[in-house]
């Protein structure tokens, strides 16, 4: 559906609803995915849909109804469903007002081959990484994606925001009997991602990763790769980034703003608009998405809003609201690290010992405050001793402090990469910190 | 419907495929949310499409589509084939089903009370009640009652005959107190944490849940939380709730015996299976203590249904015997491999995605102890309640989870609440440590509603009976 096309769907449902005020947001996308796994494609699908969301506000009451058809009879009965149930409800005095109409600036990450990809090309990019993996006597698995979605949101306010983009994205462990490699890539133009460069990377993981060997649980320097850091800063995001965890008091920004909690080397922010990034320049309220620093240089510097949770502060959205029936609150999706001045080989070179931990896996959070979050190492976990990868190792669970690492930081890349963050993409560097707690070894 | 069924079936034949199924679904949703004395949510929704499965040239495809009319099924299925094609291009071998029966049957939850006839003035009331004596207590920053409820009418058809109409409806709510103080954070739920718990009931089930009745307890344990003593760091007895152990059989036994993982087609994204074909039959996964089935007939538990998205009948088996594994979870496709027929565990979230390998309800069959005589039984322990984090390798052999509240036990009785409590261990050699399961009085089914898998990402709901277990000699209070 062209955008010109969801616009009219938008005005056309703002003009059924006889609510205080009104809200639409709806999507239109294709996503199509070929997985694979022992070498061979053993799932592939394509899927069309569409996704309409009216909020409907009855004296502060609110409703919100959703339907996955935009035909002019399903739009007109979602809108008097949404004002049904707001006028069913109960009054949320914290309301205010929906956003007002802003600005958008426009990003170009609609590309035609990208929309256009078929399953032939898909089948065909996957058997390249397929026979590399099979030259080595490897095993391939992963998943490649590509797709397209419109996404819309207007309001009675006179608010509109419409934009389309694709995305293409590979992963793909690599498995040895004893071992495995892990690499991704992704980007909004999908002839940029070069499968033989991702199949080669996992490929020399998993060799080189093979007859691992333990080591004693405790407390090393480690050497966290892309993908790992986006495990660890997205934790962070989900438990503590965002107003409301914030306002609740359940955050560890919520006594800390202005404080120093991390090393001074570390700044992390979120900027949708960065030309790297794959996502919307909008947020689900068609708000603008703002640049929203977190950590500047090591000091707590700021959350991000919706529009209900800035209007509690008297504060403006920062273009950071989810869906409406998310009951999160706001958060970034774009995150990035901020690159530092090492090249990754510096990194492993003036380590005397560390463990290098390609991604890591399960990762869940134990204390919302104190930012304990577990989880295991995965895909790639290697000893470096006096500047060298030496051994691989067993996979290890940590148990570790995010803040904590972030705090130990002794060596941040120059080259960020762009990777799966929680709920988008983030752009993070490899980072070195020291005392990073493993907390139990395993022996398989 | 049968003639959009008949459409797409047809077309995939012409088109050359040598098996089609179709699933056409039309769902509705509801969810309620009421936070610190205000409705934080009340949204509604309904979602209609199919999805055309199709094996060509040995090969699978699939596509979907919102749009339900005889052209775009049309046009789906032909995508399907497609998409058959091009999978086949890297196939080493052609896919085979085992044997299913053709069947045409139809299938209702069994509902006493339609969820969706029920007013939301009432249903806002009856959270209400619950939330606002959370709220009485001034340490609750954040107090929370919330509902949800699904109603999916699906019809599957495929080329073997079978065609089957199903509606499922499903029930839930929870209640959540969260207290803040001095930058600590505690919270409790009821009565399980992460969604409340779920069944294919229909309100009399939300009515059962009595939120009113434990609002208060729940409130009053977060604020003690706040002073209590943090769990030793320690090696020991511990008492899992059975919420807690529903969450154990789901990670470390549920997940591990999906066959699909055992032959590596999640490798990439939730991992693989320590349960390797050569355990089938001897390994001992556990003490003789240990008997876990799956049954996806339990009426009005949350993994109950009639059939499953393959069509084939909805099935109870043991997977570990006596300790000793006996099966897995299987599909069509996978289950040849152990020489078997599918035991119906293909399932699909919505239309639009292809059917996995999911868990029915996976149980712990009861003991004879009851929760008082295992606390009693205990020397020294502790009483873990209520899952707060959950992790677990790739293997699903090394795992760590966290509770929202622990108890001490010494000497036979509880001594004092813990927070920040936590334990890890080893899948097999935690197992092997059950030395006692309390009975059928306390087994509860614990409804799962947020069970992730597969790329895309899909979410089953699954069940796990459950009542109090103990496992002897487990590490308790990981520290950072």
């Amino acid at each position: 559906m062209s955008e010109k096309l969801l616009s009219a769907k938008l005005e056309e449902a703002l003009s059924y609803s006889k609510a205080d005020q009104t809200e639409v947001m709806a999507f239109n996308y294709q996503s199509n995915l070929t997985r694979f796994a022992g070498n061979t494609i053993h799932q592939n699908m394509s899927e069309t849909n569409n996704q309409l969301l009216v909020k409907a506000i009855v004296d502060k009451k609110i409703g919100v109804y959703s339907a996955n058809s935009m035909d002019s009879k399903t739009i007109k009965e979602a809108v008097e469903k949404a004002y049904q149930i707001a006028a069913s409800s109960v009054a949320k005095e914290d309301f205010v007002s929906l956003p007002e109409p802003n600005s958008i600036q426009k990003v170009e990450r609609f590309f035609q081959n990208t929309a256009d990809f078929l399953p032939e090309e898909r089948a065909e990019e996957v058997a390249k990484l397929i026979s590399k993996a099979k030259r080595n006597n490897l095993q391939a698995a992963g998943a490649y994606q590509t797709g397209w979605v419109t996404l819309g949101v207007a309001n009675s306010l006179g608010l509109l925001s419409v934009q389309s983009q694709t995305e293409g994205s590979v992963n793909t462990v690599i498995t040895s009997y004893t071992s495995s490699g892990f690499a991704s890539a992704r980007n909004v133009d999908v002839s940029k991602i070069d499968i033989e460069d991702i199949a080669g990377i996992a490929i020399n993981k998993a060799l080189s990763s093979q007859n691992p060997i333990e080591v004693e649980a405790g407390h090393y320097d480690v050497i966290l790769e892309p993908q790992a850091v986006a495990e660890m800063i997205g934790i962070l995001a989900y438990c503590g980034l965002g107003s409301q965890e914030t306002q609740e008091g359940r955050s560890f920004m919520s006594t800390n703003i202005g404080k120093q909690i991390a090393d001074r080397s570390v700044s992390l922010l979120d900027d949708a608009l960065n030309p790297k990034m794959t996502g919307f320049s909008f947020d689900f309220e068609g708000v603008a998405k703002q640049k929203v620093c977190f950590i500047d240089k090591g000091m707590a510097k700021n959350v991000v809003y919706d529009t209900f949770s800035a209007n509690k502060e008297g504060k403006k959205s920062t273009g950071h609201a989810l869906p409406p029936a998310s009951k999160h609150g706001p958060m970034p999706l774009n995150l990035i690290l901020k690159p530092g001045q090492k090249t990754y080989d510096d990194l492993i070179r003036e380590t005397k010992k560390a463990v290098l931990v390609t991604r890591f896996h399960y990762t869940n959070i134990e204390d919302p405050v104190q930012t304990i979050f577990t989880g295991m190492t995965r895909d790639g976990t290697f000893l470096i001793e006096n500047g060298k990868i030496t051994k691989s190792l067993k996979n290890m669970r940590f148990t570790q402090s995010i803040l904590g690492a972030l705090s130990n930081t002794i060596g941040i890349t120059n080259k960020q990469q762009l990777v799966e963050g929680m709920g988008g993409s983030y752009l993070c560097p490899a980072i070195a910190v020291k005392n990073f707690n493993f907390s139990s070894l395993t022996k398989f | 419907m049968k003639l959009l069924t008949d459409t797409a079936l047809n077309a995939a034949e012409v088109k050359g495929a040598t098996y089609a199924d179709i699933r056409i679904i039309n769902s509705q949703s509801q969810s309620l949310a009421i936070k610190n004395g205000q409705v934080e949510d009340i949204t509604a929704g309904k979602s209609s499409g199919f999805g055309v499965r199709v094996i060509l040239n040995g090969s699978w495809g699939f596509a979907s589509s919102n749009k339900l009319d005889e052209n775009e099924i049309e046009r789906v299925a032909t995508l399907a084939c497609d998409i058959a094609t091009a999978s086949s291009k890297l196939k080493i071998k052609d896919i085979e089903l085992s044997t299913a029966p053709k069947i045409e049957a139809d299938y209702i939850s069994p509902v006493i009370t339609d969820p969706f006839r029920i007013s939301i003035e009432d249903k806002i009331a009856h959270l209400q009640k619950a939330e606002s004596l959370i709220r009485k207590n001034k340490a609750i920053k954040v107090s929370t009652a919330h509902m949800g409820f699904y109603k999916t009418n699906k019809t599957f058809a495929s080329t073997q005959g079978s065609y089957i109409n199903q509606e499922i409806i499903e029930s839930g709510a929870g209640i959540d107190a969260i207290a803040v103080r001095d930058g600590m954070v505690q919270n409790r739920s009821y009565p399980n944490s992460h969604s409340g718990n779920f069944a294919t009931r229909g309100y009399e089930f939300i009515e059962s849940l009595e939120l009113e009745a434990n609002a208060q307890r729940i409130a009053e344990e977060a604020e003690a939380l706040l002073t209590a003593d943090v769990c030793p760091t320690m090696d020991t007895d511990i008492i899992l709730s059975g919420n807690q152990l529903a969450l154990q059989i789901h990670e470390s036994l549920g997940h591990p015996a999906e066959l699909d993982r055992v032959l590596g087609m999640e490798t990439s994204y939730a991992g693989t299976s320590f349960l390797t074909l050569d355990k089938l039959g001897k390994y001992r996964y556990g003490s003789d203590k240990v008997n876990i089935y799956a049954d996806a007939t339990i009426p009005g538990a949350l993994g109950s249904f009639g059939y499953d998205d393959e069509g084939v009948p909805a099935q109870s088996f043991d997977l570990v015997k006596e300790g000793i594994l006996v099966d897995y979870l299987t599909s069509r496709e996978t289950a040849p491999v152990i020489g078997k027929d599918s035991n119906g565990t293909m399932r699909a979230d919505g239309w639009q995605n292809l059917p996995l390998v999911r868990m029915t309800n996976i149980s712990l069959k009861p003991g004879d102890y009851s929760l008082e005589e295992l606390i009693a039984d205990t020397k020294e322990g502790v009483l873990l309640d209520t899952n707060k984090s959950w992790s677990i390798d790739d293997k699903r052999l090394n795992f760590q989870f966290a509770t929202e509240i622990g108890w001490l036990i010494k000497n036979g009785k509880k001594v004092k609440m813990l927070r920040d409590c936590n334990y890890h261990g080893i899948t097999p050699v935690f197992w092997n440590n059950l030395d006692a399961i309390c009975g059928q009085e306390e087994w509860i089914v614990w409804g799962v509603p947020n069970c992730g898998k597969g790329e895309p990402s899909q979410i089953a709901h699954v069940g796990h009976g459950a009542s109090p277990a103990r496992f002897m000699n487990v590490k308790v209070g990981v520290k950072p």
